[in-house]
């Protein structure tokens, strides 16, 4: 039986590793990504996200720098994401380590070059990002450029789209659960696993292990977070107990000997 | 120890198992030339990408032929996912195509099943069927990380050393004399990956 997945997020800007609340990036949580790879490693979790939520299309180079840097030292999986619009930028990626990209507006500015990414990488190697963001009423709408632009369909006609362009897994997040410590956004990551049989990865709002529980619950085949991960001593090994003492089938290695309660 | 050879043959990206090897502290160097195929003791073959590809790509810069004299001649060889199933006698993928043959197995799509996703892509367990030097101080059960959509049946249960569950038991390690081959990827298998890579550049 396939194992669910602890991701560990790193959001980069200008080569930093920083804090995540609703889109705004304001704490430097490390100033070498490195750093947080080498504490990860250590923690045994299961698949790394590598974004960069730099303002400026020219921090490519540099991001692309970083990716090779961190892939060095990460012996998971690791999925990568941020100002992919081209073929050679995203093979370039590849060749630097990268396993997935992780593409978001792509899907709604470049649709040409996410089929010819998935055709020459493989569906495997396209992670969708879908970012969702509610209205005065309630309503989730999909949101691209970094939460700014909303799009007419639903989250879950938007997972239908991606998987027809080519997205072999989603990654899912909600502007208004990001950085907010209440949860993942349940109703909108149960909406996208009903809508199709993707890998959907749940991300945004964690702040107790009961939070990665419920998006497990929500039909989630991995659960990721950012913040809480950095500011917690062996977090994701005291995650991956909870889930485990919770029934929830996890990788052996990484779970820690002691049982631990639930954070916060 | 003398490098390792990795084979660069246009399929997917080496980088990861590069650094694996470099991790471990075991030299790897790319293999893109058939005359330099016999400067190694030891071979490995990655690739993520298309069977018929793969065997089209090995054949044109005649890597195929190196890498036969070098399994001839006793060498350890390693295929790495699609590098597995290359070692393999066929495939169905994308219509019939031959393999090396060097393991008698057949190379076939994971049947449709209710609720089975296909890839299979995630971390999931391999248990050992047989023992094997290549298996050194790693225990049944160790979960390793995979993404494949075609698993390899083996003629000959003696082949499979170690099994996996997805919709139907499948090898995940295979294993004949100086030939061996991992359905999933060590170097994105944290510390059990890094074991079996160890014990593969140590075998004796």
């Amino acid at each position: 039986m396939v194992k669910k997945r602890l991701v560990a997020v790193l959001i980069l800007r200008d080569g930093q590793v920083v804090q995540s609340i609703k889109f705004k990036h304001t704490n430097v949580i490390h100033a070498d990504p490195v750093h947080a790879m080498e504490a990860f490693n250590k923690w045994s979790v299961d698949e790394i996200v590598l974004l960069n939520v730099s303002r400026e299309e020219e921090s490519r180079a540099a991001f692309a720098e970083a990716v090779e840097r961190v892939s060095k030292h990460c012996f998971v999986p690791l999925a990568v994401g941020g100002w992919i619009t081209e073929v050679d930028y995203a093979r370039e990626l590849l060749t630097k380590g990268a396993d997935k990209l992780v593409l978001n507006t792509a899907f709604a500015d470049h649709p040409a070059f996410v089929e010819a990414a998935s055709k020459r990488f493989g569906k495997q190697c396209i992670v969708a990002s879908i970012d969702v963001k509610r209205d005065d009423a309630g309503v989730a709408h999909v949101a691209v450029d970094r939460g700014r632009r909303l799009l007419e369909e639903t989250p879950a006609a938007w997972a239908q789209q991606v998987r027809a362009l080519g997205a072999g897994e989603i990654f899912f997040n909600s502007v208004d659960h990001d950085g907010a410590r209440k949860g993942y956004d349940l109703e909108s990551v149960k909406a996208i696993v009903e809508a199709v049989d993707l890998p959907v990865i749940a991300f945004g709002g964690v702040f107790t292990w009961s939070h990665l529980l419920a998006g497990i619950k929500a039909g989630a085949e991995a659960v990721a977070a950012a913040n809480i991960f950095h500011y917690t001593e062996q977090a994701t090994r005291k995650a991956k107990t909870f889930l485990a003492n919770a029934g929830v089938p996890v990788r052996s290695e990484g779970q820690s000997l002691a049982p631990v309660r639930a954070a916060g | 120890m003398p490098p390792l050879g990795v084979v660069d043959y246009g399929m997917g990206n080496l980088r990861s198992v590069l650094n694996a090897f470099e991790e471990i502290g075991h030299e790897a160097e790319l293999v893109t030339e058939a005359e330099a195929v016999a400067g190694y003791d030891r071979i490995v073959i990655p690739g993520v990408g298309a069977f018929s590809q793969a065997m089209a790509n090995l054949s044109r810069s005649a890597l195929d032929e190196a890498l036969d004299r070098h399994v001839a001649a006793g060498k350890p060889l390693l295929g790495i996912c699609l590098g597995m199933q290359l070692i393999c006698r066929e495939s169905d993928e994308d219509g019939t195509h031959q393999g090396f043959g060097w393991i008698d197995a057949q190379v076939r799509h994971f049947p449709p099943a209710e609720g089975l996703k296909v890839p299979h892509m995630g971390w999931n367990a391999i248990e050992i069927a047989r023992e094997n030097p290549l298996l050194r101080e790693v225990n049944s059960g160790a979960d390793v990380y995979f993404v494949h959509s075609y698993y390899v049946d083996c003629a000959s249960a003696e082949d499979a050393v170690c099994t996996t569950e997805h919709g139907v038991r499948f090898a995940s390690v295979i294993a004949k004399e100086n030939v061996f081959g991992m359905q999933f990827h060590p170097e994105k298998s944290q510390n059990i990956g890094m074991q079996l890579l160890r014990n593969f550049a140590t075998l004796h």
